[in-house]
């Protein structure tokens, strides 16, 4: 969090509102005392619930349409598929946890948990490769039917997210490594964890659509 | 006169009450985590319920609505707690829950219009 008792986070009078803040640079005074940087990325995140909700309504649709490929609930191995979920959910409490460690300073407890939700990602986007493989070794792939592409599609999409998800995250580890995170900037890594939660609760709801409910 | 060495604007993070909040502890974190690890294995296992087989009607409802109510839990649980929207200012709660109600809103309209919540046979599904 920004640090509320430095004099430099006022604007100076006649400082335009919203310059750049001298002593940290992406801290910002605004007229609702959210930073633009933190504000961009809920709004760009209440964006992708318009995305995703397509992407799940599409699924919806075309979940019947299996053509002549096989039925999407005969492939699914929700046992493998509830154990991936668990691992984004347990990366998105070490997200959280490198969060906490920074804004007390702590710097060498948030290179590990970004190391540990970086690895947890990795993990989570493993399984979906392996799983997409599965898929087409039992004769479904993108084209076989509408069914098939929207599956694909979906998860695939939400796959995306995931690996841009740890590109952030090895990111802000080598920016820490190298001395740019500071305390002061902790609202950057707040900004990636919010990011990375986003993607854990749209996992929630594409594994509950999609696998749980038949 | 006004006294002009006054901010115009509450300082980041202190408008309207916002990170002005106390910060949860680590334990509270894992608290939720151990919680939501709880629902989800509900989930799955509710799902498995050998009462759900070939369930139509009133049975498959509950059966869908248990699993909703489940997922909206979840759901609801990381963006107040993990995503601090409980704590942070309510704009940005209005930011994303408009985003996620206008969402929910079209994408139930798209739907009804291809009419996937009647069980009548149609050429959309």
């Amino acid at each position: 969090m920004t640090d509320l008792a430095d004099p430099h986070e006022i604007a100076a009078p006649g400082d335009p509102v919203g310059a750049p803040n001298e002593t940290h640079g992406t801290s910002h005074v605004t007229s609702t005392g959210i930073s633009n940087e933190k504000l961009a990325m809920w709004v760009f995140l209440g964006s992708e619930c318009l995305l995703f909700g397509g992407l799940i309504s599409t699924f919806l649709l075309y979940k019947e349409r299996t053509a002549s490929g096989p039925k999407l609930h005969d492939l699914f191995d929700i046992g493998f598929t509830s154990i991936s979920s668990f691992v984004l959910l347990i990366s998105s409490l070490t997200m959280v946890l490198a969060v906490s460690a920074i804004q007390r300073g702590d710097h060498r407890s948030l290179r590990s948990w970004l190391a540990v939700t970086a690895l947890l990602g990795s993990v989570f986007i493993s399984g979906q490769v392996y799983e997409f493989k599965e898929f087409l070794n039992e004769g479904m792939g993108f084209t076989t039917s509408p069914a098939s592409s929207a599956f694909f599609t979906l998860t695939g999409f939400h796959g995306a997210h995931v690996t841009i998800g740890i590109i952030m995250l090895i990111s802000t580890l080598v920016l820490s490594l190298r001395g740019r995170i500071t305390q002061e900037k902790a609202e950057a890594v707040e900004i990636v964890g919010l990011y990375w939660h986003f993607v854990d609760v749209v996992w929630i709801i594409v594994f509950t659509v999609v696998y749980l409910i038949k | 006169m006004t006294d002009t060495s006054a901010p115009l604007a509450p300082p980041v993070g202190q408008g309207h009450g916002a990170d002005a909040h106390h910060s949860p502890t680590d334990g509270h974190y894992y608290r939720i985590a151990i919680g939501l690890a709880v629902i989800t294995g509900i989930e799955v296992a509710w799902s498995y319920l050998p009462t759900w087989d070939g369930a139509t009607g009133l049975k498959a409802f509950i059966e869908v609505a248990g699993l909703l109510v489940m997922m909206a839990i979840k759901f609801v649980v990381v963006a107040a707690q993990f995503m601090h929207l409980k704590f942070d200012d309510k704009l940005l709660s209005r930011v994303f829950y408009a985003g996620l109600v206008l969402a929910i809103f079209v994408y139930i309209a798209a739907l009804t219009t291809f009419q996937i919540f009647s069980s009548a046979p149609n050429g959309y599904r």
